[in-house]
């Protein structure tokens, strides 16, 4: 496919922004709970909230530019029962509007003890931030599933989609976590660069078992079934017209084998290899500037990231634009 | 319930390109609005089109065949690009199967067109909607056209009659006999889109006959022992009948 910058951008904005609300919702949990010492104040987590709906909003900006109209952009809500596009239209604003709520009651301190379980207190904003994870958790499905439904782009079809797209988000929101203590609450660092660890060994096992799975595929489609005439020699000769259309640009990335495996090469360096050893360094020795090169690290290389997926995408509609003349 | 298709004849397409033209013409004049094209006489030409003539080339010199495909939008029977649509812009017809875009619905996202694995949808660059072949919905039903006219764009122009249009859910339509009697096929069936359109397989007809079937077995002449000679002058040498 031909990679689309709006949507390389949509999806890992958003994918931060969710990232960046669990892990401060993660941080919350654990102080609520008292597995960790309940240090964190509403400030970090009404900052957190602030940075998270950002980059939501820039998002969901840059989705704009994927339409041809977007002045009717609400009808996208319409298909829910059947189209993950329209399902991930909902749920977006839905995240934003709660991620706004939770970041709210922390800011203004409307922070009122609803219940107790024995002596663990659940305030308003654990109620509201239980309701945003469960949103965030449906708009990591719902974006991975628009590119894993599509049977025939078989490298998209797979678990393994969705999963990445939980997994890469998460691990970035999480890394801008561990930024955002260092610069605000640095006794925070350890428990974000931590769950940061963890989350990008993970990512790392997923998202190389997404590379070696779509190395190893063979194109269900071939010449033969795409024209319907059996026989080992098929070449065409024509696609029918000498000048451009829509399917000779928007189904293939139009570059060389080596600029593919120079991008897979650099987003493996740039989202896994990199920002590894800087967490693992702020495990010991903090610093924000550090961190600020492995988020900015992560970031790009999951830009890159992004545009190796959409490329790898083998639409078998290219099987009929091979020849011009 | 019907459902409306094309049967293209491999077997029997030119590669004239005439129902390209005529489909362009039909479709870029219409109430829709036009089916835009940039730079049309200059460098980089680009266009919208519903429908394309493609060649293949089967086999290895000097056997080879040479096979003219016409390939539009196969109008599939479980098509994968109306559920995807996240506003309803494009929906198949109850009546008569025909997949169509609402061009006022239609939000421009093209992710009806990833989802279509023949490639048959096309952007229209100008109006930044998803544009599609019709079946001609506009001419099929138009009764101010004599009743022979009602066909879509493409089959009225093709010179050979390799495009044939009807009901293929209707067992004795002219198009459900011709997929029955002559090898109809779907394209890509891996996918099990189920296209309403179908293709006729290219054929040969070869005279089979043995060596005794050329000469005539209960040949009076032979009774008589007469022998033939082919020096002698023949009926048709000596009369002018």
């Amino acid at each position: 496919m031909q990679p689309a910058f709006s949507v390389i951008f949509l999806t890992t904005l958003i994918g931060m922004g969710q990232g960046l609300f669990l892990a401060i919702y993660t941080r919350q949990v654990y102080s609520v709970l008292n597995v960790v010492e309940a240090s964190s104040t509403g400030e970090f987590y009404s900052l957190g909230s602030a940075l998270a709906l950002c980059l939501l909003i820039l998002g969901l900006i840059a989705s704009i530019f994927h339409l041809g109209r977007p002045e009717r952009a609400w009808r996208a809500a319409s298909m829910w029962r059947t189209s993950w596009l329209s399902r991930e239209v909902i749920v977006l604003p839905t995240v934003m509007g709660l991620v706004f709520l939770y970041g709210l009651v922390h800011f203004m301190g409307w922070n009122v003890v609803l219940m107790t379980f024995g002596s663990i207190p659940i305030d308003l904003s654990m109620i509201i931030g239980a309701l945003t994870t469960l949103a965030v958790f449906s708009l990591y499905i719902a974006t991975g599933m628009i590119y894993a439904c599509l049977k025939f782009l078989q490298e998209w079809h797979s678990p393994l989609t969705v999963i990445n797209y939980l997994l890469l988000g998460s691990v970035s929101g999480f890394t801008l976590a561990t930024l955002l203590a260092s610069y605000q609450q640095p006794e925070l660092v350890s428990f974000f660069s931590g769950w940061s660890i963890v989350l990008l060994v993970l990512a790392f096992i997923f998202r190389g078992a997404s590379l070696i799975r779509n190395k190893r595929l063979r194109p269900k489609s071939t010449v033969q079934t795409a024209i319907g005439v059996r026989h080992n020699q098929i070449k065409q000769k024509s696609m029918g017209f000498m000048g451009g259309a829509m399917n000779t640009r928007d189904f293939f990335h139009g570059k060389t084998k080596f600029f593919l495996k120079s991008i897979k090469l650099l987003f493996i360096i740039m989202v896994f290899i990199v920002p590894m050893a800087i967490l693992i360094l702020a495990l010991f020795k903090p610093s924000f500037m550090v961190l600020v090169v492995a988020c900015a690290s992560m970031f790009i290389g999951l830009l890159a990231e992004r545009w190796y997926f959409f490329a790898e995408g083998n639409h078998p509609q290219n099987i009929y634009y091979q020849a011009i003349a | 319930m019907s459902q409306l298709a094309l049967v293209i004849d491999l077997n029997v397409c030119v590669g004239c390109h005439a129902c390209v033209t005529n489909c362009k013409e039909w479709n870029t004049s219409g109430s829709a609005g036009a089916l835009s094209d940039d730079n049309p006489y200059s460098k980089d030409p680009t266009g919208t089109f519903f429908n394309r003539v493609q060649t293949y080339e089967v086999g290895t010199f000097p056997k080879t065949e040479t096979v003219h495909f016409p390939k539009s939008c196969l109008h599939c029977e479980d098509p994968p690009c109306v559920p995807v649509c996240p506003t309803g812009a494009s929906y198949k017809r109850e009546e008569d199967g025909i997949v169509l875009v609402d061009y006022d619905k239609c939000i421009g996202c093209r992710y009806c067109s990833w989802a279509c694995p023949y490639g048959a949808r096309e952007i229209d660059e100008h109006q930044k909607v998803m544009k599609k072949c019709t079946l001609c919905v506009d001419r099929i039903y138009d009764e101010n056209l004599p009743e022979a006219e009602r066909k879509p764009a493409c089959v009225l122009a093709c010179p050979t009659s390799a495009r044939l249009f009807g009901d293929v859910h209707d067992p004795d339509s002219e198009v459900s006999v011709a997929i029955r009697e002559q090898g109809g096929y779907q394209l890509m069936p891996e996918w099990g889109t189920k296209p309403s359109n179908h293709y006729l397989p290219r054929r040969k007809n070869h005279v089979s006959y043995k060596k005794d079937e050329l000469e005539r077995v209960d040949n009076p002449l032979k009774k008589e022992d007469y022998q033939v000679d082919s020096t002698e002058p023949s009926l048709d040498d000596v009369t002018s009948w």
